[in-house]
């Protein structure tokens, strides 16, 4: 009895020992890597097993509230909304339309690490106004914007479907076929988000310019923002400047401060 | 005359310790991640009257932003949480140790017994087998609550793609409290349980470590030390 409870009492001891050792080593922030690992077999999971005919609920229009601005990065003051277009680069079609120009640049001042990881004039593309985006089928939802940090809010939006903008501005491509990623950044390049291509073809995912009945307020991202029931508010990039298709994983702001890449609800 | 009887298997008794440390880092990285918006709080018609977590708990503990680490943490250790849970259920269901477990007809009337006895206001001993039928609601209870846990988590944590579970649960918000609400119950069965282990003494502790108690020999049973785990029940 007294040697068998000792053996065990033992062996207890040394996994207490082993495992606590183990999580100490585990949970020091140099081993973040392993934890951000995971993040990314969690992503191949979530991008796996993603059902574009999954729908988050929506609620009626009673319910719909103004969302608390939380953020501000990349809301430059001195922002010219006459001057706003949409550059998009990336996707295959587009340079016998009227809206494709060569010169992209904003010509906004920035900094040159700002300009290191965003060049001041991308690749030739589309230069659309809001009025190119209105034109496209008008889609109303009223969805829940839920934070990373855990609040939600139910907001009316209204905008276009990215997936219809694709449809109409690169109507050759096969959804499939598109490039992997999609790069948002706003115009003066201060806030910027990465997407995977299958997450923003999700029909809940709006080129957004109304709230609430009205056109899109500047501190909620106008004129032009993205909405989205498929990912966290920090990945619904408000004032879109630019939108590249891109087979490069984009960076991401808050990915770079800690945060899962995809946050794919 | 004393014997041996095995009381927890191996499996148990590992399982039973790998899910404290899982459980514990479950709670620690989902405050981290309720700690960037708390705003839980028990009104009554209109007014807090209770709330989770007073600035002055911040202060003390020097709380900042963790929500990045937080998620990272509650998003890694799910999966050791979960798969360990899930091999502690088929474990109990292959073996038939769930027989001892789960509660029987009357396990809830008798368990009454066990609270007031346990209470010190009555005197009788309630009847304990493996476990009495306080520690058979108890024991199924949490288990029922780490099966909430997960489906709630994953209803919070897929809002879109697990659409449906999270309707069924009331809608995104419902289901944040569920799973908030969840947690508190750990943590008060935690405290009830080391109440209760710390009561129930060394020998009890010790079967969890070395799986053997020592109980009084019936007069049929074989020598001790021969105890094998065929002979266990009793």
């Amino acid at each position: 009895m007294a040697a068998r409870s000792r053996r065990s009492f033992l062996v207890a001891a040394s996994a207490a020992v082993a495992g606590g050792l183990g999580l100490w080593w585990l949970l020091d922030p140099r081993r973040q890597g392993i934890f951000d690992r995971m993040l990314g077999l969690n992503e191949k999971i979530g991008g796996g097993l993603f059902r574009r005919q999954a729908r988050a609920a929506e609620f009626s229009r009673s319910l719909a509230k103004i969302p608390r601005v939380n953020g501000t990065e990349g809301m430059s003051e001195d922002f010219d909304v006459d001057r706003w277009r949409l550059q998009v680069t990336g996707l295959a079609a587009g340079r016998q339309l009227p809206q494709f120009a060569t010169d992209l640049a904003y010509h906004t001042e920035v900094s040159d690490e700002t300009a290191a990881k965003f060049p001041a004039t991308p690749a030739a593309g589309l230069l659309l106004t809001l009025d190119d985006i209105k034109a496209l089928p008008r889609v109303e939802m009223i969805t829940e914007l839920k934070c990373v940090e855990g609040w939600s809010t139910i907001v009316h939006w209204g905008g276009a479907r990215v997936s219809d903008f694709v449809a109409k501005y690169s109507p050759a491509t096969e959804l499939g076929s598109l490039p992997p990623y999609v790069s948002l950044v706003t115009p003066d390049r201060g806030y910027y988000v990465g997407w995977d291509t299958p997450s923003i073809l999700h029909p809940q995912t709006l080129l957004c310019y109304e709230m609430n009945g009205e056109p899109l307020p500047l501190e909620h991202g106008g004129p032009l923002r993205l909405v989205t029931t498929a990912k966290y508010g920090i990945k619904q990039i408000k004032r879109i400047g630019r939108m590249a298709f891109t087979d490069q994983r984009p960076a991401d702001y808050w990915a770079e401060r800690g945060y899962d890449w995809y946050s794919g609800l | 005359m004393k014997q041996l009887e095995l009381k927890h298997p191996l499996a148990v008794r590992w399982l039973h310790w790998i899910n404290f440390p899982m459980l514990a880092l479950m709670i620690w990285s989902g405050l981290l991640i309720y700690w960037a918006n708390d705003v839980y709080q028990v009104e009554i018609s209109g007014h807090e009257v209770f709330r989770f977590f007073p600035q002055p708990f911040y202060d003390a503990l020097g709380i900042s932003s963790h929500l990045a680490r937080g998620l990272s943490l509650h998003f890694f250790f799910m999966w050791f949480f979960t798969v360990n849970g899930v091999l502690y259920v088929a474990y109990t269901l292959v073996s038939g140790e769930w027989r001892s477990l789960v509660p029987v007809a009357g396990s809830f009337r008798r368990a009454g017994l066990v609270m007031l006895h346990d209470l010190h206001l009555r005197k009788a001993p309630p009847p304990q087998g493996k476990y009495n039928d306080a520690q058979r609601i108890a024991y199924s209870g949490v288990i029922v609550m780490g099966f909430g846990s997960v489906v709630t988590g994953l209803a919070i944590y897929k809002p879109l793609q697990a659409a449906w579970l999270t309707a069924l649960l009331g809608g995104y918000e419902c289901a944040r409290i569920e799973h908030f609400i969840l947690m508190i119950g750990y943590v008060l069965f935690f405290l009830v349980h080391i109440a209760q282990v710390i009561r129930a003494g060394w020998s009890n502790f010790r079967s969890m470590i070395a799986g053997y108690e020592v109980i009084d020999a019936v007069p049929a049973s074989p020598a001790p030390g021969k105890t094998g785990e065929g002979e266990a029940t009793r």
